[in-house]
Parts: structure tokens; sequence; C-alpha cells
């Protein structure tokens, strides 16, 4: 049994606002081993791309992380000191950004952005060591040897992932967290920089959190897969599991909206729309639009435990 | 289309214990916040106050010159001293500073006016008109705004009456406020609101007077303040140097003829101490009202989270 | 490749000399004023006396701008004079060229405008760019306020607030002029202290200003800044606070900063024109007050026409360096 590489202990960030503290992450809780793929699935506004930043405590003001503890192997990330995580980003946890975003430097070339991070996290090496360096990570993710001279704006959106992909690299790190790292990239595009990034994760035997909405893109690359809502975790199960025996009710209408090539249908959404998370109904989040609610999912919130071996969810139904 | 947005939901309950704040407590929050707004409404309303009460109570008879004694210090008689022409000073503050103000007000509305016009015609049908307008104004702003005003003052025949001068300031007004104008409509007009009145069949024009200005309104405000202020400046620079309107009182006129006369080698502080306290209120206010509407136009806070 | 944005650049230099030209021909015209024969009317009604050499000014006026020749030829020889730097004499003060009195008055208002430009450029945008790093000492932040404040009011208000401080009430400071009347110019070190004694109450009025606007708009671009996907990519790579603040943040926020410069030129001069009137300083800007009292219009139309055309210079130099500033935008044309 894989020891957990990673291990997030109800996490609780709150974003203050003029009316009052919003919570985008709702006392989350999971696990994550050497080498495993996990998914964080999630609608706009579930609150994935904070947990993401509060893991690397990257979270700018108004967001601000109030409880839970963040492990990786044995040591507690949220007591570290501010220089201390500062050596664990990159090294350790590496983030994949956004697709859409524009990520790199304007006036830097890729070979400086990749060399300034090695310098800055004390790797001694020669000018033509670094240059080297660069250009074995340049091939690694499939980029000409050229693209170390140029300019981000010189690249395509793939070829400027796949640059931030070599970036998060580097450093050989444990734990890699790719936020919706497709995103804005047409399916071809997507294609080749996930094939990129399953080809090295499998060579550095990292632990991935893929980050995203495309239900088609976890179910092609995770092993488990995690369904939140606001804010919170709802389901966290091996993949194929949640496709065919979701179990929380809002993973299952969320499988049964997918649209499926075998057969022809109306499309199904999720009748209404999800809470403001200022204003969470009380009891479970999701009671509000849920067909099997009974009076207890309205005021009670359920706890998030396994239902069955390796598969939790929060229902009470379960 | 329907089923896949799902119906409208139940209506969000509300959180208890936050109760909805009053008007005036809201008013009051924002005030503390916006401070800059406050501060610039304040020194400007007492301004106001100070030519209001000040016409009902001061003989503005008394601006003009050979009125009173010449080069009294300040007393009780003559609060704010008199020069060497024998104008009362604070005659002449409470008369010249309207008029000040009037010159930087025509400009600046004339000048935002335009402005406004040009820029959204620039920005919203974008193509050759686009470069042809923004072409000609940012030529116009790499050239010294002052000096063109001077060539042009010196060119007219007569000396420059009040409105003349604003005419002859707005002349030029009319540049900052294209440049500006243009770039936040450039950016509104991206927006998706835009994309569906211009799909759903409203014309132009339409879209510009019920979709665009309404959202501009608070940017059109900051920069017509702006613009006041830099027509108040050029104004005040081009009677500094003499081509102003030589028989009126106005605070530029008062510091021109402080340098003529070398107030300041003289030791006749009070001359120049009023104007340079007016100016100095007016610009103070003028700039912190700016930055006040700048805040409700571009709120920092909303951005945030 | 390099020509292209180059040459458009030239173009637009040479359309704003033209422009310059052309406004300072034509709008005289439009008042129907002819400065020379009004001089003449003027001295002779001060008393009859007629100075000999005005007659031979307007007669060689008339014979090289050709102002019995139609408008256009007229326009034609002008322009023709214009690209010489031929301003002809000065009205007022005949026999001398108005080539002659700029050349004396430009070394100052260089001097002046040069160092207090790069100055408050320089310390602003420092400044700036510290106000906006959370890692800065506490005790910048007190700066900000008084800089606010001081760089919402025109350089010669501040100008007038010195001299009546430093140099009426403490006398520290000469009050006026660019060296002690009746000192003779010469190298010395007396002099040049007697110089830059005299300098620093212009420059400081300027320096004062434009530092706090220079400072708020480096804070304003870097606060942009630091909101961009990059700079949050860059803490994420665990880079070091202070490399993120010097290459992902300043060296970004300092590209808009400098087109900010660019278009502040106009503006500057403009406030340090009305500087040098206030500390009679024998730049360009107290010359153009002179000129503007005795009705020289040759002189006027000399000093704008130059101050125009030294502008656009500047401003094509800054155009040019831009892109080795910024790699986005190419020498070719966009």
């Amino acid at each position: 049994m894989t020891a957990d590489v990673l291990r997030v202990h109800d996490l609780l960030v709150y974003y203050d606002t003029p009316v009052g503290a919003v919570t985008a992450v709702n006392h989350i809780s999971f696990s994550l081993k050497a080498g495993e793929r996990l998914g964080l699935a999630g609608e706009s506004g579930s609150g994935k791309s904070t947990l993401a930043l509060s893991i690397l405590r990257l979270l700018k003001p108004p967001g601000r992380i109030a409880a839970g503890e963040v492990w990786l192997d044995d040591v507690n990330l949220m007591t570290l000191s501010a220089e201390a995580m500062r050596q664990v980003r990159l090294a350790q946890i590496a983030l994949i950004p956004q697709g859409s975003m524009n990520s790199l430097n304007p006036v830097m070339r890729i070979k400086e952005q990749i060399a300034d991070a090695l310098k800055d996290h004390g790797v001694r090496l020669s000018k033509r060591q670094v240059a080297e360096r660069v250009h074995d990570l340049l091939q690694w993710v499939g980029l000409r040897p050229e693209v170390a001279n140029m300019f981000p704006h010189e690249l395509s959106g793939g070829m400027k992932q796949r640059a931030c992909i070599a970036i998060a690299m580097s450093l050989r790190p444990k734990v890699i967290i790719a936020d919706e790292p497709t995103s804005a990239l047409d399916v071809v595009v997507q294609k080749q920089v996930m094939e990129t990034l399953a080809r090295i994760q499998t060579d550095l035997q990292a632990a991935v959190i893929l980050v995203g909405h495309d239900m088609g893109l976890m179910a092609q690359f995770v092993d488990r897969l995690g369904v939140m809502y606001a804010g919170q975790l709802v389901e966290v199960s091996p993949v194929r599991d949640i496709f065919t025996q979701p179990l929380h009710p809002y993973t299952q209408m969320l499988i049964a909206s997918l649209p499926s090539l075998a057969q022809k249908g109306t499309f199904q959404g999720i009748p209404g729309l999800p809470p403001a998370l200022r204003a969470l109904p009380p009891g479970c989040v999701f009671h509000p639009r849920c067909p099997h609610a009974v009076e207890r999912c309205q005021t009670e919130a359920p706890l998030f435990r396994e239902v069955r071996p390796h598969a939790w969810a929060a229902c009470h139904l379960l | 289309m329907r089923r896949i947005l799902g119906q409208a939901s139940a209506p969000v309950q509300p959180v208890p214990g936050v109760a909805r704040p009053g008007r005036l407590a809201a008013g009051l929050r924002y005030m503390r916040r916006n401070i800059s707004l406050v501060v610039g409404l304040l020194l400007l309303v007492t301004l106001a106050l100070f030519v209001g009460i000040g016409h009902m109570v001061v003989d503005t008879s008394k601006s003009r010159a050979l009125s009173v004694p010449a080069l009294r210090p300040p007393s009780l008689q003559y609060p704010f001293g008199t020069d060497r022409q024998g104008r009362d000073l604070l005659a002449t503050m409470v008369a010249g500073t309207p008029l000040t103000l009037r010159i930087g007000f025509i400009a600046g509305l004339l000048g935002v006016g335009v402005g406004t016009i040009l820029g959204f015609i620039s920005a919203y049908y974008r193509g050759k008109l686009d470069t042809f307008i923004r072409g000609g104004v940012d030529i116009g702003l790499t050239v010294p705004g002052l000096l063109v005003l001077i060539i042009i003052a010196v060119s007219l025949k007569q000396s420059l009456t009040v409105n003349q001068m604003a005419l002859v300031v707005a002349s030029l007004a009319w540049l900052n406020p294209t440049r500006t104008i243009r770039a936040q409509v450039l950016s509104l007009r991206e927006r998706g609101y835009v994309e569906v009145a211009r799909l759903s069949g409203m014309s132009g024009p339409e879209i510009i007077l019920q979709e665009l200005m309404p959202n501009l309104l608070p940017y059109l405000a900051a920069t017509l303040v702006n613009a006041v202020s830099s027509a108040i400046l050029a104004s005040i620079g081009l009677e500094v140097l003499g081509l102003g309107p030589v028989d009126a009182p106005t605070l530029g006129m008062t510091l021109y003829w402080v340098n003529y006369n070398a107030a300041l080698i003289n030791g006749w502080w009070w001359w120049w101490l009023a104007p340079l306290g007016i100016i100095l209120i007016v610009f103070l206010g003028l700039f912190f009202l700016t930055v006040g509407l700048d805040e409700i136009a571009n709120p920092r806070l909303r951005r945030a989270g | 490749m390099q020509l292209g944005y180059v040459a458009k650049r030239c173009g637009v230099f040479l359309l704003i000399v033209w422009l310059a030209a052309t406004l300072n021909f034509f709008l005289p015209k439009l008042s129907g004023q002819d400065p020379v024969r009004e001089k003449l009317l003027q001295q002779a009604q001060l008393g009859g006396y007629v100075q000999a050499g005005i007659e031979a000014m307007a007669k060689e006026y008339e014979q090289r701008f050709g102002l019995d020749k139609p408008l256009w030829s007229q326009y034609l020889a002008y322009l023709h004079e214009m690209s010489r730097l031929r301003f002809n004499y000065s009205i007022s003060h005949y026999p001398r060229t108005v080539s002659e009195i700029i050349a004396e008055a430009i070394p100052w208002t260089v001097g002046l405008l040069g160092t207090t430009t790069v100055l408050s450029f320089t310390i602003g945008t420092l400044l700036g760019a510290l106000l906006a790093w959370p890692g800065a000492h506490r005790s910048l932040r007190f700066l900000m306020p008084p800089l606010w404040a001081l760089h919402a009011i025109p350089f010669f208000l501040c100008g007038l607030i010195l001299i009546y401080l430093l140099a009426f009430q403490l006398q520290w400071l000469p009050m006026f002029g660019g060296y002690t009347a009746g000192a003779f110019p010469a190298l010395s070190l007396a002099f040049v202290g007697d110089v830059l004694t005299h300098a620093i109450l212009p420059a400081l009025s300027i320096i004062l200003v434009a530092t706090g606007g220079w400072a708020l708009t480096m804070r304003g671009m870097m606060v942009t800044t630091q909101g961009e996907d990059y700079v949050t990519f860059a803490e994420a790579k665990g880079l070091r606070s202070r490399t993120v603040f010097l290459r992902y943040c300043v060296r970004n926020a300092i590209l808009p900063q400098t087109t900010a410069l660019a278009l502040a030129l106009g503006q500057i001069l403009s406030g340090a024109v009305l500087v040098e009137v206030i500390f009679a300083y024998p730049g360009i800007g107290t010359v153009l007050y002179h000129a503007i009292r005795e009705n020289d219009h040759f002189l006027i139309q000399g000093i704008v026409f130059l101050v125009i055309v030294a502008l656009g210079l500047a401003t094509l130099l800054l155009d040019v360096l831009y892109p080795w500033l910024d790699p986005r935008i190419t020498y070719r044309r966009a």
C-alpha cells in the first residue's frame, strides 16, 4: 500500500467581502498517494481553483485560509515559514496554470524563465549546463530547441502550455497540481498537452491533481475523481465507479447530463442554480436541487464518509 | 435551450444574522471608504460658499483698479489687503474665482462634449475613421498645449474676454478626453452585453446611448473634472504670461500683476498669498474629486475576489 | 524590416513639424496683423523717434517672405525659411536675430528641464515601485499623502510657495534669476556654484511635484501588474520575492510608465515655462514672456516652432527606443 504523499485535512478558506465572509472551500479533506492521479471536477465557482491555490499557499487577500492542514509527506505546509514554503513550491509541489491565462512573462525569453526558477532554488550550474538542462526539458515536453530563445508571444497556446509544463517539471516535484491546463485550447492541442502531461508524470512518478470541469478529460486521465459542489467535496471514488455507479445525487445528475455518442436523446440539465456562496442553504448544500431530498437534508449537513471501500460521499441517503 | 439551462431556481434564502443595511448607513460607510470624494467635495463646497457668501457681503466693485488705497497689508478693513493698483484683494478673489472657474467649466464641458462624440465614434465604428481620429489626437497630444494656445491667443487681434479665453482653451481641451473615452469604449465594446444588443438588432446609435453610455457615466464625470482642472491650469498659464483678459480680476491675472510688479521681491506677501491659496484649494479639490469619481468608476473592491 | 517602423515614426514627426509651421504661418494671418508695421506705429507713437533699423528690417522681411506675392508663394517661402531655421530678426531686440536669442536661452532650459525630468522620473518610478511592494519598508507609506497632495498642484504654484518659504522668509536661496545679477558668466567654480544655487529652487518646484506624479502612476502600474497571471505563476515557481518584484513586476510595469513619459513631455514643458517666468530664470520661458509683452511675433513663433520640433524629436526618440524595452512590439509593421 503506497503511502499518502499529500493529505488535505479539513481545509477552510474564506473570501472577505464587504457583505461578510464567503466560504469558498468548506471543510475539505482528501488524500493523494504517490504516483496517483486524482481529478477534482466541479462547476465554475465550486472552489476548485481556490483549493489548488490554497494548497500552495498562493492565495491573496481578500482570500484567507482560516483552518485546516495540508500534509506533504510528514510536514504540515500551513506551519511553514514563508521562505520554507517558497522552497516547497516547484521543488516539491508544482503548479501547471490554466490554459487560458498568460502565465509566462511577456518580456523574458523562455530559457530565462526556466533558468530563473533553477537559480532561485539554489541549483548551481554553469551557463552551459543550464542551457543543456533547458534543452532537455524542452525536448521532454516535445518542443523544438529554438523555443528556448523565443518570447511567449511567439508561441502558440499549446506550446505555451507545454513550456509551462517544462517549467513545472524542472525540479522533479512529487506533486503536480494542474489547474484546468487545457481550457481555451482546441481539442487536438488538448490531446497533445494531456499526453505530454501523462508521459511526464509517469516518468517522474509524481502524483497529479487535475482540476477541471471536462468530464471526458477526467475519464481518460485520472485514477480517482472527486466531485466538488459549492465549496465542498460531495464524492470521491475511483473514476470508473463515478461513471458507472455514482453515489451522490449531484454526481448522478452530472453523469446523466453527459451526452453519449451511443444514443441520441434530449439534453438533461440539473434544474436550478448553484447557491451563492455567501448565502449557503442550511443542512446539505445540495438539498434545494436534489430530487431525493428529505426533511433531514434541510437541517443536518451530511458527513463525508467512506460509504464503500475507497468510495467517499456526503449524503444522508447512503 | 431552456432544458439545458434549467428553470429558474427557488429564491435564495437570506442568511440569518446579516441585516440589510439602511440607505443612510450604507451611504456613510461608502463615504468612509471613498474619502477622496468627500474631501474633494468639501473643498469645492467651501470655495462655493466663499464665493457665494462673498458676493453678498463684499463689494465686488472694489475689485477694479483704483478703488481703494494701494498696498495695504491685511487688516480688518481689508482682510486680504490691497494691491498696487488699488484693488481690494478680498473683492478681487470673490469676483475673480467664479470667472476662472467659469473658464474651466466652459472649456471642460466643450472639451468633454466633443471628446465624447469623437471618442465614441472612433471606438465604436473603428476602421479608417478611428485611425484618423486617433492619429490626430496622438499628434495633438505630443505638442505642448500651452504653446499652441499662446500662438492662438497672440494671433487674435484684441485682448480676450473671459468667454473668449474659454473658447481658446476649449480648442485643445478635447484631445485628452477623446483619448481616454475612446479607450474606455473600446474595452466596453467587447463585453458580452454589447454583442447581445448588436445581435438583437439594435442600431449603432441606439447601442451607444442605451447600453454604453449609462455604464460610462461615472467615468465621464471623472473625465469632466479632469478636463476642467486642465482647462483652469491652461487659462491660468495664459494669464500669467499676459495673454489673459486684462481687465478681469481672474486668479491668473492677479498672478500676472504679482509677477509684473515683482510683489515677491518687494515683500507684499498678501498679494500673492490670496490667489495662491485659492488656486491651491481649486486644484486640490478637483484632484480629490477626480480620484473619488475614479473610485466609483473603477472600484477596486469589486475587482478583488 | 526595421525601417518600416522607424520610417513611420519619422513620418509622423515630419507631419508634426509641418503642422507647427503651418499653424505659425496661418494663424497670425487670420487676424490680419502685421507685426512689423505695428512696431513701427508703436515707435512712432512713442515720440517720433523711429529706429532706423526697423525700416530696413521691414524691407528685408517683405523681400524674404514676399508679402506682396500671392499667399501660396508666401507659404512656400515661409516653409523654406523654416526648414533652414531662419527665423528672422527679433522685433523687440533688433538687430539680434531670433535664432541668436533662442540659442542663448536654450542651454538654461535644457539644463533645468533635462535634469529635473530625469531625476523626477527615476526617483518617482523607483518610489512608486517600492510603494506597491509589500516587502518594502513600512515607513515609505508616510511619503504617500504629501506626494499625493503635491502632485495635484501646478509646478509654478509649488515654485511660489518655495520662494516664499525658502527664499523670502528663510533667505537660504536666491529668489530669482539664473545667476547673481552683475556676475560675469565664466567657467569658474564660483560661477558654476552660483548657477547651481540659483537653479535649486526652480528645479525643486518641478521635482517635488513631478516625482509624486510618477510615483503614483508607477504604483498604479505595479498594482495592475501584480494582478497578472504571470506573477501568480512566478510565485508558484517559488521564485524569490526580489526576483518577482524586479524581473516580473517592475520590468513589465515600466512599459506603460515609459509611454506615459513620452505623452507627458508636452505638459512638463508647459509647466517648466511657467516656472521660468516665476523665477525669471533665463531660459526659453522668460524669453517667451518678454516676447509676449513686447508683441514680438517673430520671436514667439520661433520659440513655439522650435519647441514643437524639439519635443517631436524627443517623442520620436522614445518611440524608436520602445521596442527595445517591449519585445512584443517589433520593428516590423504591427
